[in-house]
């Protein structure tokens, strides 16, 4: 694959059979999203973000852009800002992993950090105050701009199509909901009845804390209509099927990858899907910048989920 | 046998503290109902006016989102868990109630 730019680089990602973990009869295939550029899903959406502002002339060397993240958005971002003479801060709670940390500071990112309680919803509330309070900075924010389910709509989900044109059921994570929503419309214009699924990470307590029940916040870009079903998976299922994906297919994925695949693992069953059914899943990223959360080391699965339940793994 | 219902931590404070309660019923709103008697301001606090879902809570049904299956009118049987979750970043009901967030 020659490329002219990194930026190039991005997308047409191995879309891979899992022949070992599908149950009989039907087959699971996984879009290893962590063969792009930056090592995400994000490097899509961060360079249809940053095209539709260069488009809309809101962007010049030396403009500052602002962006809550939980990591990979901010990363991929980043690797697209830093050439081009943007500066970027991102927003992201504290409990995210030391990994990304490190990342960022390589490409110059300025990093504010929003409180582990308040989650992703914090990091948004955060980064909307600092972009409210200052006129000068560029905020493309992922979860309401359309550019975000766009990048879906016009690359993820016609790879899909054209490698596997008669699947049945796609399954991704919910975080900002632009993946489902993009691929998910697109599919669906395709077949009407294909089945998406959302996977959604469960957390521990003290991630969901004392978050005041009126005080939600429900991403713009997430169009639940186009949602079949929607399946919460906690950490130590989502920890399981990692590392299953690991020591039955070679595949050393993110942990919020393992949300996928057990959702899709669920489905795959005849009340839902006949037999025969292709189902995708989505792998948003590799296991590298998770390795100091310790999802991968030696010990009992029980334990480290527990440990994982704190840190946000998608 | 009965339907283990998981309370999130900000609404503890309507279960003396515990994580989980049980319940009875044939549906979720039966089952809502049931808690009501025995948990004073549980059911007031994830309910609005018109019987569905207030604010940003999602229930979950042994995983399932129950907005996808019957809402409110859903099923349960003994053995079922049944979640309350805060909604973080992702959804909530209010934004199906309006009709889609998009």
């Amino acid at each position: 694959m020659l490329a002219r730019d990194i930026v190039d680089a991005i997308g047409r990602t191995p879309l891979v059979l899992l022949g070992r973990l599908s149950p009989p009869g039907y087959e699971i295939y996984l879009k290893l999203e962590g063969h792009n550029p930056t090592g995400s899903i994000k490097d899509r959406v961060a360079k249809y973000l940053i095209d539709a502002a260069e488009r809309a002339g809101l962007l010049h060397p030396g403009a500052r852009i602002l962006e809550p993240t939980s990591g990979n958005t901010g990363i991929a971002l980043a690797a697209i800002c830093a050439p081009r003479g943007y500066k970027l801060t991102c927003v992201m709670p504290e409990n995210t992993s030391e990994e990304r940390t490190q990342i960022l500071a390589l490409y110059g990112v300025d990093i504010v950090y929003s409180p582990a309680t308040e989650g992703s919803n914090g990091s948004v509330r955060v980064a909307r105050e600092m972009a409210a309070a200052d006129t000068g900075v560029f905020m493309p924010f992922q979860y309401a701009n359309p550019a975000n389910p766009q990048a879906h709509f016009e690359t993820t989900g016609p790879e899909i199509l054209a490698d596997l044109p008669d699947l049945s059921a796609f399954v991704a994570g919910l975080g900002t909901g632009g993946t489902v929503t993009g691929v998910g419309r697109r599919l669906k214009a395709h077949d009407p009845d294909i089945k998406v699924f959302a996977a959604e990470p469960e957390y521990g307590d003290l991630v969901y804390g004392l978050r005041n029940l009126d005080e939600g916040y429900v991403p713009e870009v997430l169009d639940q209509s186009v949602l079949d079903g929607r399946i919460k998976v906690d950490s130590l299922k989502a920890l399981t099927a990692t590392r299953a994906l690991a020591a039955q297919e070679g595949i050393f994925a993110g942990v919020s990858t393992g949300a996928s695949l057990a959702v899709a693992l669920r489905v795959c069953d005849p009340r839902r899907l006949p037999q025969g059914s292709k189902v995708v899943a989505v792998s948003p990223d590799g296991g590298w910048k998770y390795l100091s959360t310790g999802a991968y080391s030696a010990g009992d699965p029980e334990e480290i989920a527990r440990g994982l339940s704190t840190t946000l793994w998608a | 046998m009965a339907v283990t219902v998981r309370i999130p931590t900000v609404l503890r404070k309507h279960t003396d503290g515990q994580a989980t309660v049980e319940g009875t019923g044939g549906t979720v709103t039966e089952l809502f109902d049931d808690l009501a008697g025995r948990h004073e301001g549980l059911t007031q606090a994830i309910t609005d006016d018109e019987g569905g879902l207030a604010g940003f809570i999602n229930v979950y049904l042994n995983d399932e989102d129950i907005r996808f299956l019957d809402g409110p009118r859903t099923e349960v049987r003994d053995g079922d868990e049944l979640a309350l979750l805060p909604a973080v970043a992702g959804g909530s009901r209010r934004g199906v109630m309006a009709g889609g967030s998009g």
